[in-house]
């Protein structure tokens, strides 16, 4: 997986995903996780940041290598973060604006930690430099 | 200390775009309040009382010359309003017990111009607030002092990068603060953070932490529990992962009163020991975790080498020195860990103004100060005042000279009068009292040097709220607003500790009574002291006898204050 992957805009679930609950023990699903082709996390809130954490022990503890997609209260400005924790597909709120997500994703050229599943340490690209 | 590299600062820039296109939408009605207010918050922006309030970030307390230069411009240029009372006019800054700047007069259409100006002296507001890991604080004497063992400030940086916009932490259950410290003596109350964290040496002469978890105060008062003695430097960060997405996955998000970790660690004891170990033992098997690397650290400690050291002192001055120099010293100047330097403490609790305010005028006499004596270089302390590290022992007369012209030589550090406040309901909207009368009240009624040095050392801090930022727990006396039927009213405790050497273990104070009215509390925390004066062994200093006597004779004592109140059984 690469750090900064691509990040797809859904209308709609695609047929076969696991959907998950913030609730959910993703490490205890992982059968489950296995068995399907693409994962989606529920934000119930989009200030609730529990399916931020899943996300990252989908990709770094499980290598789960399908979509990973973030569905419920998803918002413009959660963009950056989504894709920073192996997030590649967002099902946005309605009400909110495509062209804002995307721009919210070019501001930052580097960050200060890995993304999950990037072997370079944060200090090659982050505290060292 | 640290100076920015160009992707630190491409990083903040970045910020500051990033914030006034969210301004803009907001602005624009295309940004809701609900979905605008955590976007703010994370840059530093509440909503107060009159206007705005922008909290911007001094990584752990460390603060240049030419920064407080352009805050006091941000002071002057945005920080005012016309209207109002003369306190209402704005123009100040206001050092809080967290080593941060707050301004309470920008009006929010100004806001993205002013993240501008401080990203242009490598400042922000980043994660000032909002439910996220806050900026990191530190010992005010971090590098100087001579009691320490390790000098956090390399790793303080660290945490800082690490911590700033980390993705997977920015929505935590609420807020959660860090605070490092290196020496022996406890400066940055490390035991009442969520995490604190204690560097020193095992028998083997390696570095790592001491951590503990789960401290902090608001309505329920928490000492952290220790849950690692020896985390290796390398893999602190990692260790720290391990906590944080324990309580992400964890925390409560029922109940805004239940959701710092505090309350997790309580509940769930040695599980979420358990649980933490187990998280940090996975990520250290995964072979994508890596430890810190020993050049990394390197890189970062070239930023905080020792300047040379000074030439040998000059034949002292002749005379005997002036009475109130000599006061001042013993007060205001600090032991340094390198010979031919000294540490002071330019005090910022003075006669009409609230502790820890500085208007745009006295930053800019602070930051001239820093540039004369102390190499460019001030820090933050958590009890808000302003420090100069590196002062040449043979310029402090002319320092002291200087910063009384100033206003900045007022001999109280660690007095009575040196109090911690926070803004209170003046200026908060969280507050259910105001604290800077009280603490003018107090100020004035202790305004005798003679009289305060008698009573010694010895901590007042005041809240406004049960949020603590005025960190009443902790105080020898702690005076806390609280609300009853619309009107202030005041809980006042004793004995409570921050965990330093001169207050003991860390533990919340007692409450000695029902609370006061306000104008009664001058006269409580008067009678206070008289109980301390009358019933004091020779040498015994306020926390030591508050300590040995408990609440009841303080609870007397402050009964014969109540004019309005109830007496205290």
């Amino acid at each position: 997986m690469k750090p900064e992957q691509s990040m797809e805009f859904l209308n709609a679930l695609p047929a076969d995903t696991l959907l998950l609950d913030n609730t959910d023990d993703v490490i205890g699903r992982a059968d489950e996780v296995r068995r399907h082709v693409a994962v989606a996390l529920r934000f119930p809130k989009w200030t609730d940041g529990r399916a931020y954490s899943q996300a990252v022990l989908l990709r770094g503890r499980l290598r789960h290598r399908g979509r990973v997609i973030a569905t419920g209260e998803v918002l413009a400005d959660m963009l950056p973060l989504l894709r920073r924790c192996g997030f590649d597909g967002v099902q946005l709120r309605a009400d909110q604006s495509l062209e804002a997500a995307q721009r919210a994703l070019g501001y930052f050229d580097s960050h200060y930690q890995t993304a999950p599943g990037d072997r370079r340490s944060i200090h090659e690209i982050g505290v060292t430099r | 200390m640290y100076r920015y590299t160009d992707l630190d600062r491409r990083f903040v820039r970045a910020r500051a775009a990033q914030f006034r296109d969210q301004l803009q939408r907001h602005l624009a009605g295309e940004l809701p309040d609900d979905d605008f207010r955590p976007l703010r918050l994370q840059n530093g922006w509440y909503v107060q009382r009159h206007a705005p309030m922008l909290r911007v970030a001094v990584p752990y307390g460390e603060l240049s010359a030419r920064q407080l230069r352009q805050l006091a411009r941000i002071a002057r240029e945005f920080d005012h309003q016309d209207a109002g009372l003369a306190s209402e006019r704005g123009g100040f800054g206001h050092f809080s017990t967290r080593q941060n700047l707050q301004f309470n007069w920008i009006p929010l259409a100004r806001a993205s111009d002013v993240m501008d100006l401080l990203a242009e002296v490598d400042m922000h507001g980043i994660q000032t607030s909002g439910n996220c890991i806050r900026n990191i604080t530190s010992d005010a004497l971090a590098g100087i002092a001579p009691d320490e063992e390790v000098d956090p400030r390399p790793y303080c940086e660290i945490l800082r990068q690490w911590t700033t916009l980390h993705p997977e932490f920015a929505f935590l259950p609420r807020k959660f603060k860090i605070a490092v410290s290196g020496a022996r003596e406890d400066r940055a109350a490390t035991a009442w953070h969520d995490i604190g964290l204690r560097l020193h040496r095992n028998a083997a002469g390696e570095v790592g932490f001491a951590v503990a978890v789960g401290g902090g105060m608001g309505r329920t008062p928490v000492i952290a529990t220790p849950v690692n003695d020896f985390v290796p430097w390398q893999q602190i960060l990692v260790f720290i992962e391990a906590i944080v997405r324990v309580y992400n996955l964890h925390g409560r998000r029922d109940n805004l009163y239940k959701a710092r970790i505090k309350i997790l660690v309580k509940a769930e004891g040695q599980r979420f020991v358990d649980a933490v170990n187990s998280e940090f033992a996975a990520l250290l098997a995964d072979p994508d975790t890596a430890p810190i690397p020993q050049a990394a650290l390197e890189r970062v400690q070239q930023h905080f080498q020792p300047p040379p050291a000074p030439p040998p002192l000059a034949a002292a001055p002749v005379g005997t020195p002036l009475p109130a120099y000599t006061r001042w010293a013993d007060r205001n100047v600090h032991a340094h860990r390198l010979a031919g330097y000294r540490a002071v403490t330019l005090s910022l609790k003075r006669a009409g103004l609230p502790p820890g305010d500085v208007t745009a005028d006295q930053m800019e006499g602070a930051a001239a100060l820093a540039e004369r004596f102390s190499l460019g270089e001030l820090r933050v302390s958590h009890d808000q005042n302003l420090l100069l590290p590196w002062v040449r022992e043979d310029e402090l007369r002319a320092l002291w000279l200087a910063a009384r012209e100033g206003g900045f030589a007022t001999p109280n550090i660690g007095l009575l009068t040196d109090m911690i406040a926070c803004p209170g309901g003046d200026l908060c909207a969280l507050a259910n009292a105001r604290s800077i009368p009280i603490a003018a009240a107090i100020t004035e009624r202790f305004d005798d040097l003679d009289e305060l040095h008698d009573i010694g050392d010895i901590d007042l801090h005041i809240s406004g709220c049960i949020n603590s930022c005025g960190h009443h727990h902790s105080g020898h006396i702690g005076i806390l607003g609280v609300d009853k039927d619309g009107s202030e009213w005041y809980q006042v405790t004793v004995a409570g500790a921050d965990g330093s050497s001169l207050s003991g273990a860390a533990v919340a104070g007692k409450v000695i009574g029902p609370s006061f009215a306000a104008d009664e509390v001058p006269d409580v925390v008067e009678a206070v002291i008289a109980t301390y004066l009358r019933e004091r062994r020779p040498g015994e200093r306020f926390i030591d006898a508050a300590r040995r006597l408990g609440p009841l004779p303080f609870r007397h004592a402050a009964n014969t204050a109540r004019r309005s109140t109830a007496l205290a059984a």
